[in-house]
């Protein structure tokens, strides 16, 4: 067994040395390889992925651009372990997620990553800060509820339920509910999608300050091309493939940004 | 507390309407559940050590006249433990103050040392002073009912004299728990009671000096009752033995058996309604619980809830519910018990009955609700485990809808577009509009089981008072005589019409199947007896041969036109041979009619009487009364009033009572069911009707399309209900079938009326709270809300 891990671990850092057009001196967090997933849907099969292989690498802020239905919520489900690819492998670090059971997966995400989903998804019966608390309770080095909403800005509404917050306060509950624990990723799918975009740059904001004061590696889904403008690299999907990565060389400020 | 749990308690708050309408239908289920096992245990327990303690004995006999010196051999017979040889009569019996005729049994007490068996229970006063043949002991439930205490007298026809009696002693005896008159069905303490007397006393009364006609025998352990029987029966039948029976055939036993009986059924048959109704009550609601948190629950994992956490956290939602039934289920029917046990206390004399609370029976009741209540919901707690979290991100795809039967007929034209979407809604949702359908009509059909037990026994009664009994009084001899002397009754002051009867004491025999019963033989044109069938119609007394109840050809497995052995179990016990001439189907007991003459002439006699049965003058009631008691010959008068008066004081007391709990559980059934659908259609509809309150429903039309759907589920329930109303009455007809008593199938148009109606406002009133609700739906909320 260990011995195999190793031997893929050698081979992927082979591989990464080989296409990775950034420098190899960075160290990657996800290293994605062949993945596909096809949906059965009754007699027809969709391939949400086509063959993916891609790298992320520490701290670094990822934006994941493609049209409705390309394969992004697919993709950064199976990075963070709340699906698995048809066949392909996936490593996190060194440990391949790819292998692991149930199980392991709930620990890998109870640990290391923090969601972001495009309706909060907060639990209605709970407060801002028992939002977050729900979180910390799990995690192994979290932050206080309360140090979270401050990232967040949101100290002030700590007690308010959700359905007294508007839409941007609830996306910015969410962050905070996804950074409290200190993940090593934080993964964001179309965290902007329901808002207007004055809200939509405020939430922005706090994810690109998480991912500068914690140096968190941060993965964006959108489809809005704008908010490309403020990654450290965009890669573009479609088709369930990736059809190109850029690096900009130039970062935005998400406080810049206007769509 | 944890995050989670505070999102348990929130969530719970927020469906405390349906929760508590749950847990109190599960409370039900519980407190049936305590009431019938803990009666029962306590009961059992109670009889047990009763029977222990006082030495009850196994096997019975009456004889004619035994020389003491019997008792020896009788000892010897293998497997009998102790014999203890008595004088049991029965004597008329005048109270001081009632002209009422009473009855009852002297049973004589050995005077040095207490009887071996069925040994008394001293309850007040002092034992017999030897020697003394004007004291008694009297029962406790003769001297509570009439008001007599210690020092009281009483007079009784002993032997033909008058003898005044003084109550020394109150006592109550493991052979009358049930204090019953043999041939009646209730008991009638005010008129018939047991007393003790100094067995020399009786015996020079009755001429039995150095004998003795009654007969207990203890069987040993692993003795095999049937062989003791046998061989005692050979042994007394010389001396007019009518055949020994143990205690399956002991009168006072038998009814506490069947009471112990019908509490084991009833601790299966109501909990299991009620449990039944609460695990689908529970199931809806879950299911939507769960339905609606599917984005949450997709949270909780993705954030690294583990699948364990998720479910246990559905569950302990489910296993609170069922934590605060059994806090009130739990006292509901430790509170029962009391009532019941009150009930009892009527009926049957212990020396002392507690209702027990026993822990198993508690634990039990935990076991079982909790049970209910995971089963109920496990598929959908299951369901919330399972959901891949990846998928609940999606937003579920909109359910089909598709024209509903009606619209495939081509009649959607007809239909108001209200009652096409009211339509389409419950034919979408196939299995849940049966299980609710189901629920209501398991409530409507409560109530019908619930008010049927009232309504069969006052069919049974008004039957048994108006159709069979049509005579005023009943009067027996202590021997068989001649006919003439009936005729003499027939001349007494008041007697309008008097009918001689032949009772005969057989042991029945068909195959291996035997069992003893009377034969009465009366005129096959008696206007004072009516034989009928339950259904009221009359059957005609064959002109030869036996007319049994049905039960009994069942127990002795003949059919109309078979033989059966006759063995005649006094006089000189003739064994004849008989036709079963038509079978009867009655209410109760073990019957057997003959016609007069044709009995007669299988026993080869005159025409000889045991008893007649009279019509009476109101007005020369208490004049007659009188008259019979000074009347040697006759030995027991039995006043059809009196049983009449008898049953309105304990059974229909007692039903009442039942009624009553049976009642508030329906009403509870039906709300919890009919409101917990309506507050799920809402919380699933909430979106869709703001969203045409919004571009311009009215209020009216909203609320129709909501409880358009429950009215008619309820409409289509009631029916339903009903049929499965008659349907568990039948059911419970067939488990409490017993030879004591038959209940008919009989529910009144007004069970069924009721039942309908109780439903209808259960149902109207949680519609009504729904739709005030309705009325507060916040339509920007709603729309605001994602779902
Ligand atoms: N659970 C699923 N079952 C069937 N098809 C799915 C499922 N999830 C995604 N798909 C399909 O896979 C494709 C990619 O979906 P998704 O990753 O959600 O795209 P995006 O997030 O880029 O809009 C789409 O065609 C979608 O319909
Ligand atoms: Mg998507």
């Amino acid at each position: 067994m260990a011995g195999r891990a190793t031997g893929d671990h050698f081979s992927r850092k082979l591989l990464t040395a080989m296409t990775g057009k950034t420098a190899t001196t960075q160290e990657s967090v996800f290293a994605a390889r062949k993945i596909t997933k096809v949906y059965h849907m009754g007699e027809v099969d969709v391939h949400a992925l086509r063959g993916v292989d891609l790298d992320l690498y520490r701290g670094e802020f990822v934006v994941l651009l493609g049209p409705s239905g390309s394969g992004k919520s697919t993709l950064l489900n199976i990075l963070g372990g709340l699906d698995s690819p048809s066949s392909g492998t996936v490593f996190y670090g060194d440990q391949q997620l790819t292998d692991f059971d149930d199980a392991a997966l709930t620990r890998y995400r109870r640990y290391h990553v923090g969601f972001v989903f495009q309706f909060y998804n907060l639990i209605p019966s709970l407060t801002a800060r028992e939002n977050v608390g729900l979180i910390t309770e799990i995690a192994s080095n979290p932050m206080t509820p309360s140090e979270a909403l401050a990232m967040v800005d949101l100290a002030d509404r700590a007690d308010h339920f959700p359905a007294q917050l508007s839409g941007g306060e609830q996306q910015r509950v969410a962050i905070a509910r996804a950074v409290a624990k200190r993940p090593e990723v934080l993964l964001c799918d179309e965290p902007t999608g329901a808002l207007d975009v004055q809200t939509g740059v405020l939430v922005l904001e706090v994810i690109q300050k998480i991912n500068r004061e914690l140096g968190t590696t941060t993965a964006v889904i959108t489809h809005n091309a704008v908010i490309a403008e403020m990654a450290d690299r965009v890669i573009h999907l479609s088709g369930g493939k990736i059809t190109g990565v850029e690096t900009n060389t130039t970062k935005r400020e998400a406080a810049e940004l206007t769509w | 507390m944890n995050s989670l749990n505070r999102k348990l308690f929130r969530d719970l708050w927020q469906m405390k309407g349906q929760a508590v309408a749950i847990a109190l239908v599960m409370s039900c289920g519980i407190a049936t559940f305590v009431l019938s096992r803990s009666m029962l245990h306590s009961l059992q327990l109670t009889q047990d050590t009763y029977y222990q303690r006082y030495n009850f004995a196994d096997v019975f006999a009456t004889l004619k006249r035994a020389p003491e010196s019997l008792t020896e051999r009788l000892a010897e017979i293998p497997g009998v433990g102790q014999v203890q040889t008595r004088i049991v009569v029965n004597v008329n019996l005048s109270v001081p103050g009632f002209d009422e005729p009473a009855s009852g049994k002297l049973i004589s007490l050995p005077e040095t040392h207490r009887p071996r068996l069925n040994q008394l229970y001293f309850r007040q006063g002092r034992w017999l002073a030897p020697g003394r043949d004007d004291e008694v002991l009297a029962s406790e439930a003769f001297s509570l009912a009439n008001d007599l205490h210690v020092g009281d007298t009483i007079s009784a026809v002993i032997n033909g004299r008058q003898k005044k009696l003084r109550i020394v002693g109150i006592a109550l005896s493991p052979e009358y728990i049930y204090e019953i008159k043999p041939g009646d069905l209730l008991p009638d303490n005010e008129h018939f009671g047991v007393f003790w007397m100094n067995h020399e006393a009786l015996s020079i009364a009755y001429d039995l000096d150095g004998a003795f006609n009654d007969l207990s025998i203890s069987l040993l352990h692993g003795a095999s009752a049937p062989e003791v029987i046998q061989r005692v029966d050979d042994l007394i039948e010389p001396y007019g033995g009518l055949g020994s029976y143990d205690r399956e055939d002991q009168l006072s036993n038998k009814f506490l058996d069947n009471e112990i009986e019908q509490n084991r059924n009833m601790g299966m048959f109501a909990p299991t309604i009620f449990l039944a109704v609460a695990a689908f009550l529970l199931n809806v609601v879950m299911t939507r619980t769960i339905n609606t948190q599917r984005e949450q629950i997709a949270a909780l994992k993705a954030f690294g809830y583990s699948n364990l956490e998720v479910g246990g956290h559905y569950l302990k939602s489910v296993l609170l519910i069922v934590a605060g039934a059994l806090l009130v289920g739990i006292p509901m029917g430790i509170w029962f018990g009391g009532v019941v046990t009150e009930m009892y206390a009527k009926l049957f004399h212990f020396p002392e009955f507690t209702f027990r609370i026993y822990p198993s029976v508690l634990l039990g009741a935990s076991g079982v609700a909790m049970t209910a209540g995971v089963l109920g919901t496990i598929g959908s707690i299951a369901r919330a485990v399972r959901l891949p979290p990846a998928e609940a991100m999606r937003p579920e795809s909109p359910t089909g809808y598709g024209p509903t039967l009606l619209e495939r007929l081509g009649l959607g034209r007809l239909v108001p577009p209200v009652a096409l979407m009211v339509l389409r809604q419950l034919e979408r949702h196939p299995l849940k509009t049966m299980l609710s359908t189901i629920a209501i009509a398991l409530a409507v059909s409560v109530l019908v089981l619930g008010n049927y037990m009232q309504d069969s026994v006052n069919y049974m009664m008004a039957a048994q008072f108006h159709w069979v009994q049509r005579y005023d009084m009943s009067v027996a001899t202590t021997e068989a005589v001649a006919d003439r002397a009936i005729y003499e009754l027939g001349s007494m002051p008041g007697v309008l019409l008097c009918e001689p009867n032949r009772y005969v004491s057989v042991r029945l025999r068909a195959g291996s199947r035997h069992r003893r019963v009377g034969i009465l033989g009366i005129r096959s044109d008696s206007d004072l007896f009516g034989l009928v069938n339950m259904d009221g119609k009359p059957v005609p007394l064959p002109p030869g041969g036996l007319l049994v109840s049905q039960k009994l050809a069942e127990i002795l497995d003949v059919g109309v036109g078979d033989w059966v052995q006759l063995e005649v179990l006094q006089g000189k016990k003739p064994i004849r041979q008989a036709m079963i001439a038509g079978t009867l189907q009655d209410f109760a007991g073990l019957s057997v009619y003959m016609e007069i003459d044709a009995l007669r002439q299988l026993m080869r006699e005159g025409p000889v009487v045991t008893g007649a049965h009279l019509l009476v003058d109101p007005k020369f009631q208490t004049a007659l009364y009188r008259e019979l008691k000074e009347t040697p010959l006759i030995s027991a008068v039995t006043v059809k009033q009196h049983a009449i008066d008898s049953f309105d004081k304990t059974v229909a007391e007692n039903l009442r009572v039942m009624k009553s709990i049976n009642l508030l559980f329906a009403c509870i059934i039906a709300i919890g069911v009919v409101y917990n659908s309506a507050r799920i259609s809402l919380s699933e509809r909430s979106r869709e009707l703001a969203t045409l309150r919004v571009v311009g429903f009215t209020r009216g039309e909203i609320s129709a399309i909501l409880l358009g759907e429950l009215a008619v589920i309820t409409l289509a329930a009631i029916p339903v209900g009903l049929v499965c109303g008659r349907f568990f009455a039948w059911w419970m007809t067939i488990a409490f079938d017993q030879e004591l008593f038959r209940f008919p199938l009989v529910i009144s148009q007004q069970t069924y009326a009721f039942a309908a109606a109780v439903v209808l406002v259960a149902s109207t009133a949680s519609g009504l709270v729904v739709r005030r609700r309705l009325d507060e739906l916040d339509l920007v909320a709603v729309l605001k809300s994602r779902e």
